[in-house]
């Protein structure tokens, strides 16, 4: 390990190529707290936008008229403005009305920068999986559905068990390319100073000067993380597939 | 998709060392005569740091660092471009040969030496103090884990919570950073004392202090390319600076901008000032 940290100082001192968290303890602690930072905003929006998902394609179909347009203005409003205005806007405007407590001098909301990363980036990708869910929901045939009225399914019974498995299968590969999508806009949470890798590269190139390797460290930790994400989709896809269907 | 993904990284790898070698092949000792038959000398300025750089109503630069940069061009006798960068980016537009000059609030540091030449004597100088709701903090050690706003690309960023133990929460701009102080996200905001001073005498703050005794007073510096440090650009640049101290522009300037004079700056004026010949 020592001989490892001695290589790195060495490359900087001999070529100027600074790794500087490969041997420094304080930068290496802020890196990998800036990658653990990122997998869970990661993988905590992924979520929340998939649920948004379902919940806002069931809706759609709802009875109710309200509840309809209800949904059609979230897809407008959130399809339509930038993601990063979005983050912003919840964080500055929408997080001054959330409740707070006095913590010794500042005001500690009960959302803090993370949370409402989550919850903007979930609502953001949780339209576009609004919309590719009912793609797949509108691909399920309506004999299908009628097989499921006349075995005695409610409307929600059968939109869990019957219509959304079938749709979920369908719209598989759009989702696959939103959530790549997500995961990427994901480093737009460092305009809120979220802790995440992008913030992290940021302030570590900024104190020492190396934003081309800082540039390739991030670089190639979100290729890394796409590339596993996108090969979990595809062993998902894989292992829920029905033969001859879709 | 392993291939594949070794393949990214390599190119990433090859496009930076291109990038690298493309630095390195500027030819040195030639910017002065390239700024003179283009007519034109083209400046990196802060827009968010007032009232060194900044935007006036009317959407245009002005500030203390702006009118410097309109003395270069004057002497020079060619026309004035300014682009505005940031804290976190500024070193990168010099070095890739995007800008002549870089006149933007940057403290000299020694690991910012060997990126971008810095010709002597120092412009101003200035040191870390925070910005807090009157009575929330007293001293320094009052914000161990507690949070505390700042600017992303400011170095005493690291040095706060690596000596003190704040939580450093970095923004992106000034606006926001005092935006969350203001909506009590963090106890105070770290900035340059004397950029605090001009917020407090700005009127805008009346509720807020400046508590701490400052600390890390560090020199500003200007900076050319690096391997125009030792030719023409950089020898006319210590000539440009050599010649503000010693007339008194800076002093000057500060008044013309409403900041507190600085010990530093009336100390170089007085070192410099011309002998008194009969």
């Amino acid at each position: 390990m020592e001989l490892f940290a001695d290589f790195f100082r060495e490359l900087y001192e001999n070529t100027g190529w600074n790794f500087i968290f490969l041997y420094e303890q304080y930068e290496f602690d802020r890196i990998l707290e800036g990658m653990w930072v990122s997998t869970k905003l990661i993988v905590a929006s992924l979520i929340f936008s998939l649920v948004v998902g379902f919940i806002g394609a069931w809706a759609q179909g709802a009875n109710s008229k309200i509840i309809r347009y209800g949904v059609a203005g979230y897809i407008q409003l959130f399809r339509n403005t930038p993601p990063f205005v979005q983050i912003l806007f919840f964080y500055f405007v929408l997080g001054n009305w959330v409740p707070t407590y006095d913590a010794g001098g500042y005001q500690e909301g009960y959302i803090d920068s993370f949370g409402w990363a989550v919850i903007s980036l979930g609502f953001f990708a949780g339209a576009f999986n609004t919309e590719i869910f009912r793609s797949g929901i509108e691909a399920v045939p309506e004999s299908t559905r009628e097989a499921a009225e006349a075995l005695g399914y409610t409307r929600l019974k059968s939109y869990i068990y019957i219509i959304f498995p079938l749709a979920f299968r369908v719209c598989l590969p759009a989702l696959n390319n939103n959530l790549v999508n997500l995961l990427k806009t994901t480093t737009l949470a460092y305009g809120i100073a979220v802790p995440e890798m992008m913030y992290t590269a940021n302030q570590i190139w900024s104190d020492n000067v190396n934003v081309v390797e800082m540039m390739i460290v991030l670089f190639v930790f979100y290729v890394g993380l796409v590339a596993v994400l996108v090969y979990g989709m595809h062993k998902w896809e894989k292992s829920m597939k029905i033969p001859g269907y879709g | 998709m392993i291939t594949s993904l070794t393949r990214t990284a390599l190119s990433a790898v090859i496009l930076a060392s291109f990038t690298l070698a493309a630095t390195q092949a500027n030819a040195a000792n030639d910017r002065f005569k390239k700024v003179l038959d283009r007519g034109k000398l083209v400046v990196g300025v802060k827009a968010d740091y007032k009232p060194w750089g900044f935007r006036d109503s009317s959407g245009k630069l002005v500030g203390m660092e702006i009118d410097m940069a309109q003395d270069v061009a004057d002497a020079l006798g060619v026309s004035l471009e300014l682009v505005p960068v940031q804290s976190s980016n500024r070193m990168q537009f010099l070095q890739q040969g995007k800008i002549d000059l870089m006149i933007a609030t940057m403290s000299d540091k020694a690991n910012r030496r060997k990126v971008v030449g810095i010709p002597q004597p120092n412009y101003y100088t200035s040191g870390t103090n925070v910005l807090a709701k009157k009575g929330v903090v007293k001293s320094w050690s009052d914000l161990k884990g507690k949070p505390v706003c700042g600017k992303q690309g400011a170095f005493y960023n690291k040095q706060v919570s690596k000596k003190y133990g704040a939580k450093i929460i970095a923004f992106v701009g000034n606006a926001e950073a005092k935006q969350a102080l203001r909506d009590g996200k963090c106890v105070a905001w770290v900035y340059d004392d004397s950029s605090i001073m001009a917020d407090l005498a700005s009127g805008q703050y009346d509720d807020y202090e400046m508590p701490m005794m400052t600390e890390d007073d560090n020199p500003w510096a200007l900076a050319v390319p690096l391997d125009e440090l030792d030719g023409i650009w950089g020898n006319f640049m210590s000539g440009m600076i050599y010649n503000w101290h010693s007339s008194g522009r800076l002093v000057e300037l500060e008044k013309k901008w409403g900041i507190q004079s600085t010990q530093f700056v009336m100390d170089m004026n007085k070192r410099f000032e011309p002998y008194e010949a009969n």
